[in-house]
């Protein structure tokens, strides 16, 4: 299997798959470290939808994929962001987007007839099919994801576990409320390469769900979600190369193993060393 | 006379069409502990949003460490009303503090021995030194608090606002609280506006009292406002103030009840109309 998979590394398309598998990766896992925290499942699932509208559009068109996919999620991010302040709010607006969106998608759909393959490739992924100009934009975008992120770390921390004490201290909680939104945006649209928009929470929960169930130190958590979409996303795409089965089963199965190992063995484990979890001596009480 | 640390100059507060205090003109002088008193409602949190410039006055002006109340002031702490923290959240008590020094700025934050050294002080002033690793959804309601109190004091504020620090707390946890914000407001003469339904637990701190009460005021030392003739007069409504050893006990005329002897940190509403001032949060 392994000299198989090395020949395999040998074709361009493998290293395509390869180097958008990685910044993907790692993007989902640092953005999704906040959608867990932010309870913004909901919001992932309706930005995946609705750039499933926006990639079904552009197919009609006759435009690539994956601009109508980014088109689809960044509008949805600035309507939800423009729209729902507080997390009720939030939900009922994506709940009442979402279900426009993906009726005209069903449009989109009806309208154009030879469309099934590129429908179910948005849907569950294609990651072993992307060619090399959507490698260098997915990269390029990946990027500049990840350095917006940095910028705003700091204070976007702050804005979601403290957002009292955030906004006395200046922090500009509503408005980095958007820019994340943004943020999510461009990472669902490269998630979605590698696990379709159906699947999305895989990428967009999973790692950030682990990495909770781990540590409770922030760098450490942050790594530890990174190596978890990783291995999933890369793990993923190797038995999928292998198989000839969606890499997407792969990369679902992967990431649910490593929530359940997070949350059953090496998390309990961890917290009885006493690493990760509240210490149980004197004074350091420990409420469950 | 030092200058004030805050002052209220003809304010006058409103949400949705309810006036909730009007005219307020009081300063709280520098290095003073000021109790800021009041049933449910009576705007006390707005007041603290109003000093931290979350919220602008409908009428008059508030003056805040020489200059105008602005967001963002890094001269103010504020320990906002306790409501917990997820169980789940990927958050130490240390990194909670470390968020009050540097969690504004932009950026990763790159690693700074002075500013760990900082949180370790703060977190060693509140005695929390034994938990500050642990995930800070798991600690108990007194432990958050210790931390929030060194989240406030990590960055050396001249004015502490704190919200209700004592509300779900045991009387052995409220006065350990009570005991870190006044030796801290002693140690450095700084100014602490406190909110609090319950002054008892405080009361050996306080040397300004400001009572709210359905958009009246009173100011002054407390044992010339905890009285029956001044309270009676601020509910239009007869109050017995009660000091009992060293308690301050507010006994309320209800309108619908008759008399009604209630805890002191359940200030009495008076008549039907208890939600007409109350602000939202």
């Amino acid at each position: 299997m392994i000299p198989q998979f090395v020949h395999l590394l040998g074709y361009p398309f493998v290293q395509h798959a390869i180097a958008a598998g990685v910044v993907i990766a790692i993007v989902s896992g640092l953005v999704s470290r906040f959608v867990v925290a932010r309870n913004m499942a909901f919001a992932v699932h309706a930005l995946a939808e609705l750039g499933f509208t926006g990639a079904a559009g552009a197919i009609l068109v006759g435009s690539s994929p994956l601009s109508g996919l980014l088109a689809g999620t960044v509008v949805t991010a600035l309507f939800i962001g423009a729209l729902g302040a507080r997390v009720r709010e939030r939900d009922a607006v994506v709940g009442v987007v979402m279900a426009f969106g993906l009726g005209l998608g069903v449009l989109f759909l009806t309208l154009y007839q030879a469309y099934g393959t590129q429908a179910y490739a948005i849907l569950f992924g294609t990651i072993t099919g992307v060619s090399r100009g959507d490698v260098v934009l997915l990269v390029v975008l990946g990027v500049v994801t990840l350095v917006a992120l940095a910028t705003v770390y700091r204070p976007l921390t702050f804005a979601t576990v403290d957002p009292e004490v955030a906004e006395a201290r200046g922090v500009p909680v509503r408005r980095l409320g958007i820019v994340f939104l943004l943020i999510l945006a461009v990472a669902v649209a490269e998630a979605v390469q590698v696990v379709g928009v159906l699947l999305i929470l895989t990428l967009l929960i999973a790692p950030g769900a682990s990495a909770e169930r781990l540590t409770a130190h922030p760098g450490r958590g942050a790594l530890a979600s990174v190596l978890v979409a990783l291995l999933s996303v890369l793990g993923g795409i190797a038995l999928a190369l292998l198989t000839n089965l969606p890499a997407s089963v792969f990369v679902t199965s992967l990431s649910f193993a490593c929530y359940l190992a997070a949350r059953f063995l090496v998390g309990p484990w961890l917290v009885g060393e006493g690493r990760a979890g509240p210490r149980t001596s004197a004074g350091g009480a420990v409420r469950t | 006379m030092p200058p004030a640390a805050v002052r209220f100059e003809h304010a006058t507060l409103a949400f949705q069409g309810h006036t909730v205090w009007r005219d307020l003109s009081v300063a709280f002088e520098a290095g003073s502990f000021v109790a800021i008193l009041g049933p449910n409602g009576a705007g006390k949190t707005s007041l603290l949003r109003v000093v931290l410039g979350a919220v602008a006055l409908d009428a008059g002006r508030v003056e805040v460490l020489g200059g105008p109340a602005r967001r963002g002031n890094s001269a103010i702490g504020y320990v906002p009303q306790h409501h917990g923290f997820d169980r789940d959240l990927p958050l130490r008590g240390r990194d909670l503090v470390r968020l009050g020094l540097d969690g504004h700025r932009w950026g990763i934050g790159r690693p700074d021995r002075a500013a760990d050294r900082r949180v370790e002080d703060a977190i060693r002033a509140v005695g929390a030194q034994e938990y500050a690793d642990a995930p800070v959804g798991r600690l108990s309601g007194g432990e958050q608090q210790r931390l929030r109190i060194a989240q406030a004091l990590v960055g050396e504020p001249r004015l502490l606002l704190c919200d209700e620090p004592l509300a779900h707390l045991d009387l052995r946890h409220q006065r350990e609280i009570a005991d870190l914000v006044g030796g801290w407001q002693r140690r450095t003469g700084q100014t602490v506006l406190f909110v609090t339904h319950d002054i008892n637990p405080i009361l050996p701190l306080v040397d300004r009292v400001l009572f709210v009460v359905r958009g009246r005021w009173a100011a002054g030392a407390p044992e010339a406002i905890l009285t029956s003739e001044q309270l009676s007069a601020l509910y239009e409504s007869h109050v017995d103030v009660l000091r009992v050893r060293d308690r301050i006990i507010v006994v309320g005329d209800t309108a619908d009840a008759g008399f009604e002897i209630e805890e002191p940190h359940h200030l009495p509403h008076v008549g039907g109309e208890r939600h007409a001032t109350e602000a939202p949060r």
